[in-house]
């Protein structure tokens, strides 16, 4: 009898001591975290995507809570309305930070591209990437092998069997800038969405001379300059044999767009061109094909 | 018990077909282009301009930098231009095309047939000579040879090695070498180790080469200090490491160079071009290379000068058979796929195989079954299904504490794979990543 007493008064007694250690160890090891990055946190999408340019979704409402000023810090993901409640919680201004999408800056189908040699290595633009200069005489341009698509983590890419090129869905695209990092070609770029989600921009990364490009693949563009002439806002630079147009700069006025000899500007979603008002044809770009 | 490297290793089929044709000197093309970038290390800096007329071993491009080469023009002719060409994986990479007219040698070459075996000049004078005449690791590696003679401080060598292996199946360039320039070869041997200070040289040769060996044997019987040690067939014989650990027992530490334990290796190719630049003054302007596969009509030892089409080569071996799938620059297992015909042959091609179409494909790829048969072939102890994993998710902390660095690109791994994965296109390109990593830390 008495051992069950004293075996069960011991093991309270431990217990009680155990509680108490514990009690002051936690007070004397207690961290303060600000309650404002579970609030934070709550308020943001919980995509995890990395778009925000921290790992995850907590360091980024961690870093919202330490930073002064979070006018430079943006979420893609919730856009606008996610970083004006993350501001009202955090009695902070928001920066103002225009909606970005993905471009696909290669439009080397297999129409526009001839296919030099057949690529069956493991199916990875990565890896093809270590290995050689791929499939066309442009090696510059895209694999096609989707590890773009791959990386996309909210269904905004997938890969057009015919054109061998991957689309990005423009209602699905958040501009977390995944696709971007995981070509090993840089050929997919954020730009600025524009208004009515109306933009310009130079589909094509190849960097060699004119008739090098233009001898690879139809739709190059072949460094002739005409287009930075004929922009009436110097948006437009040349280098390395290959335009580019800055849209911050780019006005939308479609001047240059009839002026490439090789179409190799590409225009989206605008209204199509009164006929009269235009000298040539302009190239017909329809979404699909030109993303 | 014939020896042979410990760890790992594959036994492809060898398929020498070409091992009993003499060279033969291929034609002077009419045009070549030479690229400025032939070895590993900084490209050599243009020196000639469109228009210039250039003899034979002239240089046309200096050397960038310690860890880099001369490029000497293969012909004389006149400098057609300056230019971008596409290399065997597709970029564009500058070269130098000249026009070819006639034959005119420079005159500071020596161009007689007479074997030249006393070694007037010192250590110092032959590493230069080496340098200045261009001489690079010819087995495909490209690295400067002059480099490799020079040990860094503090480390000391006291064996030579060279590399008579031929590991890579259907080659034949270095046992006809061997077997055609075996005289001249062996002054080269006596050159390395005089400028090495090195009394103790061993050729090793895989025992598929029984003639190389006998001849060899019999013209080193009244040298001393120089050894043939025949090998045991077994791939990647050839690599430095598995080549050391074979001929001399000593294994190189992980992340470190041959030196380290006191050994240099050269390739038969290295050593007999060594000979013609110290006692010709001949720079590296030709090679010997194979032309061989299953279709090929007429598979061919060839003796080219640099620069010279690969279309030509295979013209010369009765042209491209009507099935071929693909054409590779090297041998089969390390050799890469030529996406154009009109690369030139470069002072690294040992070989081009054409394959037929049945060859040519990869079987498709199946998930890893964890036989381990990667792990038992990789001659580095590596273990590359991991490694590839690794690659794959990005986890490139593990690749690198799992020495992905030290795979020497073998191919034995993939080669064995009963699911065909894609193993080493992967861990290259963690290697590549991972390199990257290592460069930005330092
Ligand atoms: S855009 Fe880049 S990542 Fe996407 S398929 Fe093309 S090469 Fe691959
Ligand atoms: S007009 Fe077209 S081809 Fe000419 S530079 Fe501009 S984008 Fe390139
Ligand atoms: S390629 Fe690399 S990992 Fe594969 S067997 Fe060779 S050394 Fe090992
Ligand atoms: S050999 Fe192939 S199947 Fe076997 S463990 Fe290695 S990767 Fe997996």
């Amino acid at each position: 009898m008495s051992i069950v007493l004293i075996t069960i008064l011991t093991l309270a007694g431990l217990g009680a001591l155990a509680a108490v250690i514990l009690y002051l160890a936690s007070q004397k090891f207690k961290v303060f975290e600000d309650p404002r990055i579970d609030q934070v946190e709550e308020a943001l999408p919980a995509a995890n995507c990395g778009g925000c340019g921290f790992p995850g979704c907590r360091a980024f409402a961690e870093a919202l809570v330490k930073a002064d000023d979070i006018s430079d810090l943006n979420c893609p993901v919730g856009g606008p309305d996610v970083m004006s409640t993350v501001a009202g919680i955090l009695g902070k201004e928001v920066g103002k930070t225009d909606p970005m999408v993905a471009v696909v800056r290669c439009n080397g189908t297999c129409e526009n591209r001839p296919r030099l040699n057949e690529y069956e290595g493991a199916t990875s633009c990565a890896v093809a990437a270590a290995l050689y200069g791929g499939e066309t005489g442009c090696s510059y341009g895209c694999y096609g092998l989707g590890d773009c698509v791959e990386a996309c983590d909210f269904d905004a890419m997938y890969m057009d069997e015919e054109t061998g090129l991957p689309v990005i869905i423009e209602d699905n695209c958040v501009a977390c800038g995944a696709c971007v990092d995981a070509c090993p070609k840089d050929i997919i770029e954020l730009r600025k969405k524009g208004p009515k989600s109306r933009r310009i921009f130079i589909s094509c990364v190849n960097q060699d001379k004119g008739a090098v490009a233009k001898k690879a693949c139809n739709v190059a563009c072949i460094g002739c300059g005409k287009c930075v002439k004929v922009c009436p806002f110097d948006a437009i630079t040349m280098e390395n044999n290959l335009a580019y147009i800055d849209y911050d700069k780019c006005k939308l006025c479609r001047k240059c767009v009839p002026e490439c000899p090789t179409n190799a500007i590409h225009e989206l979603n605008f209204p199509p061109r009164k006929p009269k008002a235009e000298k040539k044809e302009a190239p017909v770009n329809t979404p699909e094909s030109s993303n | 018990m014939l020896k042979t490297f410990s760890i790992g290793g594959i036994h492809p089929a060898d398929r020498k077909i070409s091992a009993g044709k003499s060279i033969e000197v291929l034609p002077l093309p009419k045009r070549v282009a030479v690229p400025v970038a032939q070895h590993i290390g900084a490209p050599a800096k243009t020196e000639v301009k469109k228009g210039d007329l250039v003899k034979v071993g002239q240089v046309i491009a200096k050397t960038g930098g310690f860890v880099s080469a001369n490029i000497h023009s293969p012909v004389s002719g006149k400098v057609f231009k300056l230019d971008e060409i596409v290399d065997a994986s597709g970029y564009r990479k500058p070269a130098v095309i000249i026009d070819v007219d006639g034959d005119d040698w420079d005159e500071s070459i020596d161009r007689s047939e007479t074997l030249k075996t006393d070694i007037p000049l010192s250590s110092e004078e032959i590493i230069k000579k080496v340098g200045e005449m261009g001489i690079v690791g010819m087995g495909g590696a490209t690295f400067p040879a002059h480099v490799k003679l020079s040990p860094p401080p503090g480390k000391k060598c006291d064996v030579l090695i060279i590399n008579g292996v031929e590991c890579e199946p259907y080659l034949t360039s270095d046992h006809r070498v061997m077997l055609e320039r075996g005289e001249e070869m062996i002054v080269g041997v006596k050159i390395l180790m005089k400028a090495l200070n090195v009394t103790r040289a061993v050729i090793g040769i895989e025992n598929n080469k029984p003639d190389a060996i006998k001849h060899l044997q019999k013209l080193v019987q009244h040298e001393s200090g120089i050894e043939i040690q025949p090998l045991k067939v077994q791939y990647p014989q050839g690599g430095e490491k598995q080549l050391i650990d074979a001929t001399i027992g000593r294994q190189v530490p992980s992340g470190k160079l041959p030196i380290e334990v006191g050994a240099v290796v050269q390739n038969v190719g290295t050593t007999l071009a060594v000979y013609e630049a110290v006692q010709k003054n001949k720079p590296l302007i030709e090679r010997v290379i194979t032309v061989t596969g299953p279709g090929i009509s007429k598979p061919s030892n060839f003796l080219v000068r640099i620069g010279t089409p690969v279309s030509q080569l295979i013209e010369a071996a009765g042209g491209l058979p009507d099935n071929t799938g693909k054409v590779i620059g090297g041998g089969p297992m390390m050799g890469k796929a030529l996406t154009n015909l009109e690369v030139p042959v470069t002072k690294g091609s040992s070989g081009i195989l054409v394959l037929p179409h049945e060859e040519a494909h990869r079987k498709p790829v199946e998930n890893c079954i964890r036989c381990g048969k990667c792990i038992s072939a990789c001659p580095m102890g590596l273990e590359p299904y991991l490694l590839m994993i690794e690659t794959e998710k990005e986890l490139l902390d593990r690749a690198e504490s799992d020495n992905i660095m030290d795979c020497i690109e073998c191919g034995s791994c993939s080669f064995t794979c009963p699911a065909n994965r894609p193993l080493l296109d992967y861990i290259r390109l963690g290697k590549g990543k991972v390199g990257q990593i290592i460069r930005n830390r330092n």
